[in-house]
This record gives C-alpha cells, sequence and structure tokens, in this order.
C-alpha cells in the first residue's frame, strides 16, 4: 500500500477540517469561479487589494481534502503580501506540484505548504491542489488588466 | 450459474496487483476489462489481414471488410437489429451526436426535445447544441428520491406533446441503476410522431437486448464498456428513419457520386460512416459480441444481480452510507454512494491504496448529482468477473476511509 500519509499529511487534514479565511466577505474588488469538471470542484474567490497588496482573500468552494486545505494554506501565505509576491509564490508551488517530487519548496518561504509535497506524487490530484492558487491567480491578473488565457 | 473464476482467467489484467494489493476493479460502469480472445482478435487483424475497407480491391482489402462487415453482422444479430441498421461510430457520444444533428433537420423554433435530469453529459450536450441551432427548446423528466423518473407527473403536465420532435432518455442510469420505462416513454413519444433516441450504453453489455421490444427508433451503445475496445461505438436506427435522414459528417465512402456543384450520399449505414473507419475496433468489438454470447447474456444478467444484491446488503451496514439510487429491486449494477462527507475523491483515494479502483465524482451526469443535493459521489460498478469477495475488499477499505477521515462515531484502529 503506498503511504497514504505521504499524501494525507496531518497539517493538511488540519486545514481542512478548520479552514482558514473561509466564507465569502465584502468589500472585494474581483470574483472569480474556478471548477474542476473531473471531480465537480467548485471555488468561488474574491480578491481585496488596494492595487500593490492583497488585502483580503475570501472564498466558498466545495471540493476535496487536498483542494480545500490547499486553499486555506494558500490564503494564509497571500493576505498582507503584495500582489507580484503572490504570483511568484503560485509559480513555485505549481512548479512543486508538477515536479513528479523533483522540486522542493523552502520551507521558510512556503511554511505549511510544503506538506503538498507528496501530492507531487499523485497526478490525479496536482488539478486539486492547483484549484485556490489558480483561482488566485486569474483573480490577480483580471485586476491587473490581464485577464488570463 | 457463472463460473466467474473461469472467465476471471480470461482477464489477465485482474491478475496484477495495484499499489501491492490485489486489484478490485469495480470501475466497469466507466469501462470494462478486456479478455485475451478481444485482444488476440485485434492484434491477428493488424497483423494477418490489415487493409482499408471497401476501398481496397485486394485479398486484404477484401479479408478486412469481411471482417469488419462481419462485425457488423454479429452485432446486429446480439441486439435483434438488421446487419444494414447498425453504423459504427466512435462511442456513444459520437453516436449520440449523429443522431441530434441529423435529427436537427426536422426541428425548428417552437419545437421541443424531451430529455431526463438524469442523462449522462452525452446524452445532454448534444441537444442543447441541437436546441442552440434550431431554436427548439429542452425540456426534461425530473425523477424521484430513487432515481426513478416521475412519469405521472411528466403526463400531468403535458411533457410529451404535439410539439415534441424527440424524446431521448438513457436505458439503465450511470449513477442510480435505474431502469428507464423506455418501452412506456416509448409509446407516449410515438402518440405524438415524436422520435424516440435511447441511450444503451449502461444496457447493452449488461443484459439481452432486442431492439424490435425497446421502442426506440434510435439506439446508442459503445464497445469498451462491454469488453471491447475503445474507439467503437454503434447508432443503431430503424432503416426507414436512417434513409429519411441526412449525413452527420461528410467525406470518403459515404458518398453516391460527388460533383464539384454537389453530391449524393450513399444509402445507410454507409452515408453515416465517413472517412476510414475504425477497423480493428469493430473486428475486437465482434469479439467481445462472441465472447459475452458464449457466456449468455441471461447468464451474465443474473450473476450481476446477484452481486449488485449482495453489494448493496453489504453497503447498507456501513454507517454514514448513502445510496443514490433504489437499493432494492432489478437495477443495473452501478452503485453510487457518498460517505459521510468525505469528498468522493478522497474515498477514491484511500480505496486505491488498498488495490479497489472505483470512480469518484459526478460521472458525467451533473444535474442529477444536483438533482439529489449532492456535488458528487463514489460509484462502484461490477460485471461478469467481479466476485463478493472484491465487495467485502470495497466495504473493508470504505470503513478504512471513515477511520481515516476521522469520521465521529467510528472506532479507530
Amino acid at each position: 500500500m503506498p503511504d497514504l500519509s505521504s499524501l494525507y499529511q496531518d497539517i493538511i487534514l488540519d486545514h481542512y477540517r478548520e479552514k482558514h479565511h473561509s466564507g465569502l466577505r465584502e468589500p472585494y474588488t474581483v470574483e472569480v469561479t474556478h471548477v474542476n469538471p473531473s471531480c465537480g470542484d467548485e471555488l468561488v474567490l474574491r480578491l481585496a487589494t488596494n492595487g500593490s497588496d492583497v488585502v483580503d482573500v475570501s472564498y466558498e468552494s466545495v471540493g476535496c481534502s487536498i483542494s480545500q486545505a490547499s486553499t486555506s494554506v494558500m490564503t494564509d501565505l497571500v493576505i498582507t503580501h503584495d500582489l507580484a509576491h503572490a504570483l511568484e509564490l503560485h509559480d513555485g508551488f505549481k512548479q512543486m506540484i508538477e515536479g513528479q517530487g523533483k522540486v522542493e519548496l523552502d520551507e521558510e518561504v512556503y511554511e505549511d505548504a510544503i506538506a503538498f509535497s507528496g501530492v507531487a506524487q499523485f497526478p490525479a490530484r496536482v488539478k486539486c491542489a492547483m484549484l485556490g492558487w489558480s483561482a488566485l491567480r486569474d483573480a490577480i491578473l483580471r485586476v491587473q488588466g490581464n485577464v488570463d488565457e | 450459474m457463472l463460473d466467474v473464476e473461469k472467465v476471471r482467467r480470461d482477464f489477465p489484467i485482474l491478475a496484477r496487483s495495484v499499489n501491492d494489493q490485489p486489484l478490485v476493479y469495480l470501475d466497469s460502469a466507466n469501462t470494462s476489462q478486456k479478455p485475451s480472445k478481444v485482444v488476440t482478435a485485434i492484434r491477428d487483424h493488424y497483423l494477418k489481414h490489415n487493409a482499408n475497407v471497401a476501398r481496397a480491391m485486394h485479398t486484404l482489402g477484401a479479408e478486412a471488410t469481411g471482417a469488419y462487415e462481419g462485425a457488423r453482422s454479429k452485432i446486429a444479430a446480439f441486439v435483434g437489429a438488421k446487419t444494414e441498421e447498425i453504423i459504427f461510430t466512435k462511442n456513444a457520444s459520437e453516436a449520440l451526436n449523429c443522431a441530434a444533428y441529423a435529427l436537427s433537420s426536422r426541428l425548428s423554433e417552437g419545437d421541443e426535445i424531451v430529455i431526463s435530469v438524469s442523462e449522462h453529459h452525452s446524452n445532454i450536450v448534444p441537444w442543447q447544441m441541437a436546441c442552440e441551432r434550431t431554436g427548439a427548446r429542452l425540456r426534461w423528466f425530473d425523477v424521484d428520491e430513487s432515481g426513478y423518473p416521475d412519469v405521472d407527473s411528466a403526463r400531468a403536465e403535458s411533457l410529451i406533446n404535439e410539439r415534441t420532435k424527440v424524446v431521448s432518455v438513457t436505458a439503465v442510469s450511470n449513477v442510480t441503476g435505474v431502469h428507464f420505462p423506455v418501452a412506456e416513454i416509448a409509446d407516449w413519444a410515438h402518440e405524438y410522431g415524436a422520435v424516440m433516441v435511447v441511450d444503451g450504453s449502461q444496457m447493452v453489455p449488461h443484459m439481452a437486448v432486442d431492439l424490435g421490444t425497446v421502442g426506440a427508433d434510435l439506439f446508442a451503445f459503445t464497445g469498451h464498456k462491454m469488453l471491447g475496445p475503445t474507439g467503437i461505438g454503434v447508432l443503431w436506427g430503424r432503416y426507414d428513419l436512417l434513409e429519411s435522414l441526412p449525413p452527420f459528417l461528410g467525406g470518403g465512402e459515404m458518398i453516391e457520386i460527388v460533383r464539384m456543384t454537389g453530391s449524393t450520399y450513399a444509402s445507410p449505414p454507409y452515408r453515416f460512416e465517413a472517412g476510414t473507419p475504425p477497423i480493428a475496433q469493430a473486428v475486437g468489438l465482434g469479439a467481445a459480441v462472441d465472447y459475452l454470447t458464449k457466456i449468455g447474456m441471461d447468464t451474465i444478467a443474473h450473476h450481476d444481480q446477484e452481486i449488485t444484491e449482495y453489494a448493496l446488503g453489504i453497503l447498507g451496514f456501513i454507517p454514514h452510507l448513502r445510496i443514490l439510487g433504489p437499493t432494492t429491486g432489478v437495477r443495473g449494477s452501478a452503485i453510487s454512494f457518498t460517505l459521510a462527507d468525505i469528498h468522493p475523491h478522497d474515498v477514491m483515494q484511500i480505496l486505491d491504496a488498498h488495490g479497489v479502483a472505483v470512480r469518484g465524482g459526478h460521472h458525467c451526469a451533473r444535474p442529477l448529482h444536483e438533482r439529489f443535493g449532492v456535488q458528487a459521489s463514489v460509484r462502484a460498478s461490477s460485471y461478469l468477473y467481479t466476485t463478493k469477495e472484491e465487495i467485502d475488499t470495497l466495504a473493508a477499505a470504505l470503513m478504512e476511509a471513515l477511520q481515516f477521515f476521522r469520521v465521529p462515531g467510528v472506532h479507530h484502529a
């Protein structure tokens, strides 16, 4: 049996049971909806920004433990930081998640997000871990006037 | 009685392990496994008889054409149809798209198409597209809490009426396993002269089908769910109806005469088979039909029912497990359920670690899940090679999932 605890690390299960910054809040600058059609996960994410910093990220989602926990961890990392930093975090996290175990994250920078390193070994779950991050990136790009894709 | 152990020896994949556990394959409603005979038939075709069909006049061409048309005859006999009524497609989705496109020629603003909320996306989206093209309106049967179509309410509100031009429903739900009252709905559709389309994807693999008595005018199914290869499906149609329909795709071998100013079309079934068809896949599906016929569809149906009843019984003992669909009576072998508030993706992951392959998600039936008030579900689906021991393994793995996600009231091992 594969080591399920490498995928479902305690940090992930903790965030899943008690999501940080969950719920939709006002005021916000932009709202995006992202879905994972293969499993039906749906995420509505609101970004509040003063133009340079992430003031708040609020969200309402239905989804698996990986997508829920990943979104929760993401909000911890980006709220109060500047938009450029949030995009950099997104890129680094994406590289790790898609890196099949070859890319490591800096724990100093990524904190709880390093718990998702196990997900990189489960290709079917990569989309789950990226759902919140992709929505955040989309929201930031919209604010900046570059609608993604 | 089906000798399951003997059957299992025909499917080499069932002997492999997954994550160091014996594979328990409970995803047959998604795609079935393939017996050696099907794989050998495809291999032999490519290694010994390969050529294009119809347009190659040499010996190999004749052999390939014979094999392709022979497969058509076998499949026709398998479902009680005439050979020239069997159109080969890529899959059931393409078959339903072909039906929806060809029938669009008869639709205009004010016409109505009736489906059900229980349909697979492949029997929803092509009709939505047909409505967009023609201005017709899409309506649908609702279902009750067990997933049975609410025909009484539909009659009360005249769901099918003089504006109805097409009715398209599934024979067996891929989520709830509900057997739709196709003949009753077909009679109602025919009262108003509507064309009755049936999605038989979950029916043909599991029971004897006689298309003369189903009530359908057009009927779609797919090869890969009935031991055949991927890339081959079937659209059956009453010949007089097929003759009256325009082609779906244009290209080679679907024509009679091509002039730069316009073309005339071949007769069915060739009118609907543009381009080089899936030849080896048809041969493989023919071998699958031979295999199923040898065992006997009634024997398979009996085995399916026995395993399904056994599974429903055991799953009934698992705390926090809610079955979407009927829990008694004759029904299909796909069993969908939710487990506490554990997301189906997470349940699937725990089961996979135990070697148990199930599907987690909305199984291409999002509207039905919405109707049931759930976002997604886990689906365990058995077939002729499924054993009761495998169902026991499923149940044990589900208990593990409850413990892993610390669902209250379930003791931690």
